[in-house]
């Protein structure tokens, strides 16, 4: 299942930094662990995370198989406008997760 | 020389998600020089030959954790973060890993602060490297060291 | 409350090599939640819902509650309604005897035997992602609360059993619970903290796991490392060692979701 988290504030003050932290299921899989047979487990992790903000691309991050399972990102962003956040998960196997959070800012 | 770790791998023990590649009766005897290059070669790829200046980041890793699976990293770097002076990128290396990059992360005047929070796999005790690219070229870094210990008691997988 | 042989003593007496050294039971106000025995930033990340792992876990329960399952077409909620009231203080008081079936059941045997019996549902498979995923929302709702297993006629013969495998030395290297987890709680096992070994947070996401995990598979697990016998899921002596160890715990407070190494 794939689970996600964002923690965010609902609403803030415009030019306010926000802190936003999301956590996504997902085992991250390295692709260097064997099973007790030896077969190689491949490689299965989440390559990136996309914040767009209004349409607009605010943060991103290029993951490796050195981030842990059940990934934590958390990063800032400024209020600029209300409207909505949306969150992207892209990984291996057509790994493709969204959610949204809206945001009111005055 | 085996280390305990070499050893208990050899034996099967598989209780690291990230640790030599793969369960064999022997590790290449000068792995820690291939990581190292590895590590070398992607710090080349960012930086190029360009200065590397060590301040303005600040990396965070605890000295001693509680299991390699998961270490809390969190990096942040001293800018305005204004459309003339702000932090472009980070990027996170390990020296003895299998595998030298473990985060890019890529930020804008929009980002208000330039950081970031997660947590990492480390296969070893080893000095972690953060490296910042900033909207005029240049580049710092820091680094931390951290101790990595294996459990008490490996599961071998068990459910 | 158990008869403690005397060997540990003389042999610490005759300054044997043996490393453990004889005490008796923690004291109620000595015990301590594995909690403590963590690095700050391990404790951080149970504190806070939004970095802890086991949160999706709990997310993925919250959905499991409310869907309508089996021949009954019946979800959790339709018979017990919002989960926070009605689940409150559950998880403290389990492992708890179940008169129709007349034996000591867990948490997870709790919720399977609803889905048998109530949702007419094929009950889950022990540490599936669903039954940890019911088990942790449920566990979840008694965050905060004491610890408050019962302990009556019913249930006194199974805490005895538990209590006398706690203290039982076994496997290889004849070894018991007690000797760790009383004697030697804070002290270090190549290099790793010995906690007290309470289970005030399960099921709880372990790094070691990278995921969440149930009691059960902990004590599976640490029967392994012990070199002792290990049991099925669900057998009865894991579960009378559930109830002797919730009612070591008794008052303590329940953390589930938890964040162990």
């Amino acid at each position: 299942m794939s689970r996600v988290v964002i923690t965010m504030p609902k609403q803030a003050r415009p030019g306010e930094i926000i802190e936003i932290k999301t956590l996504a299921a997902h085992a991250m899989e390295t692709g260097f662990r064997r099973t007790e047979r030896g077969e190689l487990l491949p490689r299965d992790i989440i390559r990136r995370f996309v914040c767009s903000y209004n349409g607009v691309e605010v943060f991103r991050a290029e993951l490796h198989p050195a981030i842990a399972a059940n990934p934590l990102i958390a990063f800032n962003t400024v209020a600029t406008e209300s409207g909505t956040l949306s969150f992207q998960w892209i990984g291996d196997n057509g790994f493709a997760v969204t959610e949204t959070a809206p945001i009111r800012v005055e | 020389m085996t280390t305990r770790r070499q050893f208990l791998l050899a034996a099967g023990g598989v209780g690291l998600s990230v640790g030599a590649a793969g369960v064999r009766a022997q590790r290449a005897p000068n792995e820690e020089a291939l990581r190292k290059a590895a590590y070398q070669e992607a710090l080349h790829k960012v930086v190029g030959d360009a200065q590397l200046r060590r301040g303005r980041v600040k990396l965070e890793l605890p000295p001693l954790i509680d299991n390699g699976n998961s270490v809390p990293l969190a990096v942040a770097v001293e800018s305005p973060m204004t459309a003339a002076d702000y932090v472009k990128a980070i990027h996170v290396f390990t020296q003895k890993n299998p595998l030298p990059d473990v985060v890019s992360a890529y930020f804008g005047p929009r980002a208000g602060r330039a950081r970031l929070q997660t947590r990492v796999r480390l296969a070893d005790s080893q000095t972690v490297v953060a490296v910042a690219q900033m909207s005029d070229g240049s580049f710092w870094t820091d680094s931390t060291d951290v101790v990595v210990t294996l459990s008490a008691c490996l599961e071998d997988g068990l459910i | 409350m158990s008869a403690r042989s005397g060997c540990l003593v003389l042999a610490a007496a005759a300054g044997a090599v043996l490393q453990f050294t004889h005490a008796a039971e923690i004291a109620p106000a000595e015990r301590r939640s594995g909690y403590e025995y963590m690095g700050r930033d391990t404790r951080l990340m149970q504190d806070d819902d939004a970095t802890n792992p086991g949160m999706l876990w709990v997310l993925d329960g919250e959905t499991l509650w409310k869907r309508k399952a089996g021949a009954a077409e019946r979800s959790c909620q339709d018979c017990h309604g919002e989960a926070p009231a009605s689940m409150r203080g559950v998880a403290a008081r389990y492992p708890a005897f179940d008169a129709a079936r007349g034996a000591l059941v867990n948490l997870e045997q709790r919720i399977n035997a609803c889905r048998s019996e109530r949702q007419k549902a094929e009950p889950f498979k022990y540490e599936s992602r669903e039954l940890l995923a019911l088990t942790v929302y449920v566990g979840l709702q008694s965050r905060g609360l004491p610890i408050a297993p019962t302990i009556d006629e019913k249930t006194r013969p199974f805490l005895d059993a538990g209590d006398k495998f706690f203290h039982l030395r076994q496997g290889q290297i004849n070894l018991s619970c007690a000797q760790c987890h009383d004697d030697n709680a804070g002290h270090r096992l190549a290099g790793t903290p010995i906690p007290q070994g309470h289970p005030t947070g399960y099921p709880l996401y372990r790094l070691e796991w990278q995921s969440v995990g149930s009691l059960q598979r902990r004590l599976r697990n640490c029967l392994f490392g012990m070199r002792a016998q290990s049991y099925e899921f669900g057998a009865p002596q894991l579960v009378e060692l559930e109830l002797y160890l919730m009612w070591r715990a008794r008052d303590m407070k329940i953390e589930t979701p938890a964040v162990r190494p």
